[in-house]
């Protein structure tokens, strides 16, 4: 693995400008205040109840996700750069999903294999044809992003369809503001709290024509044994929307409707927090109770707006992935600012014996899977693991891709040894309307608190950090 | 040859329904092989039906009703003038390639059991894909089972290839599986049927399959029957699979003990001499 960048301290072992004040601050600071700030900290995590449950695991079913109190802190400059990076990305990803389901200019040209596209299972035939509001068909978007040096992000899932943790970066900088307010006072931190009023501006600007000129939003959710839940009722309460399960709602004449005490209330958007898979019985899977009968053929007839829209799958797909940089190109003719980790596709006979020759060195991935399940990281990993993936290999290349073992920056954190550096990624959350792109400075940094892991999925013992982006 | 078909659905709430919402497909379209000289759906209950087409061009009513129901009748009368094209379907609406027909599906996953099968019949007759799948619908004829009782709407491809039983909509599943197991695409079809024994009552729908052959396009494969799609056949919707060509799929709010019976009438409405 290459030498690891430290976001604090440079490889020559000065501290980087951003990092000057919290360094000195680190160094001032006695070790048993910071320590009893952690724990305030937990505490108060405690008392508001924002848990996730890790799923595959019986015993504890809801867990506090750890919270670091030593924030990551990125310059205005290298802010701006990503949040170009992103905006170009989210053009292109809307692009190409409006393509695909429409008419499908880059199957013709060849820049991604037709097969990739239409036997995909989160394609969905029942989007072919289907216009959205705008042409907008990921709202928000959660792109996760490693750095690996000075100048060089990488973007590493593109999360498309329902993505999740702007609660903990709401949370963690309302902590933070009440657990450090003189850290702060030495800083010009961007504000995130505006993020619940840029995302309801968001949502109410992709209304159907249809809608009142003060559209009804909604935030549909699973129910409370979602692993998200929290977020759920969280940012429904942020924005000021009721919070609703699919019994709650109801379609007559292709329009939907909440139940409410004062009889029933035409929804325009619904910023729904269910998988394609459980949005309707009548249009997916018949067993599903989480959804809305008849909310497709709602949204078919253009009643109502689905934020994000159905099928946004095949974007975020990690076997499209590979094809990003392709695609950015394709609508935009403009190179990518952001790099895309490089990707060999299993699928294709001479990335396969490529990737079989040095499981060693490669981290290898399920096409399907997310949350750090179900992946390979060939240095970590001991003989018997490296041959279990060699037969998975051999026996379904087209459910894996492989990328180099990244080496993702390191930043301070408050360990058990003190403060050490621990390797992160960041969650920016871009929000797209009508008028125009938006995106919070920050994000949701998670941090794998374990020395050397590279694995920051909350589900796997990573923790998360505020995100601090410098207004200066 | 001209069929009329009659088609009742009809539902009985012991405790009446508050609401039911339904999603029908139930009208079919015409292609070289049919043409539908009238169709009508009626709903015994107050509401509006609304047409769309699905992503396969099927034509779609979706409606809602307000309760209280005890009972609700959707009723589809209509007649259809057919020909023989060789099972071959030319003039339909299709909107995606082929090869999106090679999709799996929860209800049509090929298990190693339906893999060994196709691969099997392929050893055997060669890659032609023709004489593949004129195969596989004799060996699925002979060797399932007509049976209504150990399967239902929900039964997978591989649980009925496991029983050796089943209805249309199960050996439908299996083929399409299977066809799809060994690169052919192949996709669900549901329709009626013209029974040429004299019996016009059914109790249920009929199914077949499609599977695409190169040189010819999509091809109808009948395996209840044993034969390829003939003049017989009424072709009303397409799908992946049978959720995606159901003839009602719905919801009921409020209401229990329901009661649920299918009626349909299948005859030739007059007899054209062939010279």
């Amino acid at each position: 693995m290459a030498d690891v960048f430290d976001e604090m301290t440079g490889a020559d072992g000065s501290i980087r400008p951003p990092y000057g004040e919290l360094s000195r601050w680190l160094s001032e600071i006695p070790p048993e205040v910071l320590d009893h700030r952690r724990r305030e900290a937990e505490l108060i995590f405690q008392r508001i109840g924002i848990t996730f449950a890790v799923y595959g695991e019986t015993d504890s079913q809801e867990r506090l996700i750890p919270f670091d109190v030593v924030p990551r802190i990125l310059a205005a400059a290298e802010w701006g750069f990503v949040c170009r990076g992103l905006e170009q990305r989210v053009k292109a990803i809307n692009a190409y999903i409006g393509d695909v389901y429409g008419r499908r200019e880059i199957l013709k040209a060849g820049v991604i294999p037709e097969d990739l596209v239409f036997q995909n299972p989160v394609f969905r035939p029942e989007m072919n044809g289907q216009k959205v509001p705008h042409d907008i068909y990921v709202h928000i978007a959660g792109i996760d992003i490693i750095r690996v040096d000075a100048s060089t992000f990488y973007v590493l899932e593109d999360n498309a369809r329902t993505p999740s943790g702007v609660s903990y970066m709401l949370e963690n900088r309302e902590i933070m503001l009440r657990l450090f307010p003189e850290l702060f006072s030495r800083h010009r931190v961007a504000p995130v709290e505006n993020y619940p009023n840029e995302l309801l501006a968001t949502l109410k600007s992709v209304a159907p024509a249809t809608a009142s000129s003060d559209p009804t939003v909604v935030l549909l959710t699973p129910g409370i044994y979602n692993s998200a839940y929290y977020e759920h009722s969280f940012l429904a309460d942020k924005l000021g929307v009721e919070l609703v399960e699919g019994r709650d709602l109801f379609v007559k004449d292709e329009t939907v409707y909440m139940r409410t005490t004062q009889g029933p209330q035409r929804v325009d958007v619904i910023y729904r927090r269910v998988d394609d898979d459980f949005l309707d019985p009548l249009a997916f899977r018949p067993d599903s109770a989480l959804g809305a009968p008849g909310v497709m053929s709602a949204y078919q007839a253009g009643n109502v707006t689905l934020a994000n829209a159905v099928g946004t799958g095949i974007a975020d797909d990690k076997a499209v992935y590979s094809y990003m940089p392709a695609i950015v190109k394709f609508y935009l003719g403009e190179e990518p600012l952001l790099n895309n980790v490089p990707t060999w596709r299993c699928r294709e006979e001479d990335h396969l014996a490529y990737v079989l020759d040095r499981l060693e060195e490669l981290v290898v991935k399920e096409v399907h899977g997310s949350g750090g399940y179900g992946m390979l990281i060939g240095p970590r990993a001991d003989k018997a693991q490296i041959e279990a993936f060699r037969t998975k290999l051999k026996s379904s290349p087209k459910n894996f891709i492989a990328q180099p073992t990244l080496a993702l920056s390191t930043v301070p954190t408050c360990v058990e040894e003190g403060i050490a550096p621990r390797h992160v990624d960041l969650r920016p959350f871009v929000l797209v309307g009508r008028d125009c792109v938006r995106i919070v400075p920050g994000g949701l940094t998670r941090v794998a608190l374990k020395k050397g892991s590279l694995v920051v999925n909350s589900s796997q013992g990573g923790g998360t950090k505020d995100t601090w982006v410098l207004d200066t | 040859m001209r069929i009329r078909v009659v088609h009742r659905t009809s539902y009985r709430y012991d405790t009446p329904a508050t609401g039911v919402i339904q999603m029908l497909r139930l009208t079919p379209r015409n292609h070289d092989g049919q043409y539908v000289i009238n169709w009508r759906i009626d709903v015994s209950a107050d509401c509006r039906l609304n047409q769309h087409e699905d992503a396969f061009g099927n034509l779609c009513h979706s409606f809602t009703a307000e309760g209280p129901l005890s009972e609700l009748v959707v009723s589809v009368e209509g007649e259809v003038e057919t020909r023989n094209t060789n099972a071959v379907m030319t003039g339909a609406i299709e909107r995606f390639p082929p090869s999106l027909f090679l999709r799996e599906t929860p209800l049509t996953t090929a298990d190693d059991a339906i893999r060994d099968f196709a691969a099997a019949t392929r050893a055997e007759t060669g890659d032609d894909g023709l004489k593949l799948l004129h195969e596989m619908l004799a060996r699925l004829h002979a060797d399932i089972t007509f049976d209504p009782d150990p399967t239902h709407t929900a039964t997978t491809a591989s649980e009925a290839f496991v029983l050796k039983r089943g209805v249309c909509q199960d050996l439908s599943h299996i083929f399409v599986a299977a066809a799809r197991s060994v690169g052919i695409p192949a996709r669900y079809i549901s329709g009626h049927f013209h029974r040429d024994d004299g019996v016009t009552d059914q109790d249920a729908g009929h199914a077949w399959a499609e599977a695409f052959v190169p040189s010819l396009g999509w091809v109808g494969f009948d395996a209840t029957n044993g034969i390829c799609a003939t003049d017989a056949h009424v072709r009303i919707a397409v799908g992946l699979d049978y959720l995606g060509a159901a003839p009602v799929r719905g919801t009921r709010y409020g209401g229990s003990g329901e009661t649920l019976s299918v009626n349909v009438l299948v005859n030739q409405t007059q007899h054209q001499s062939q010279s």
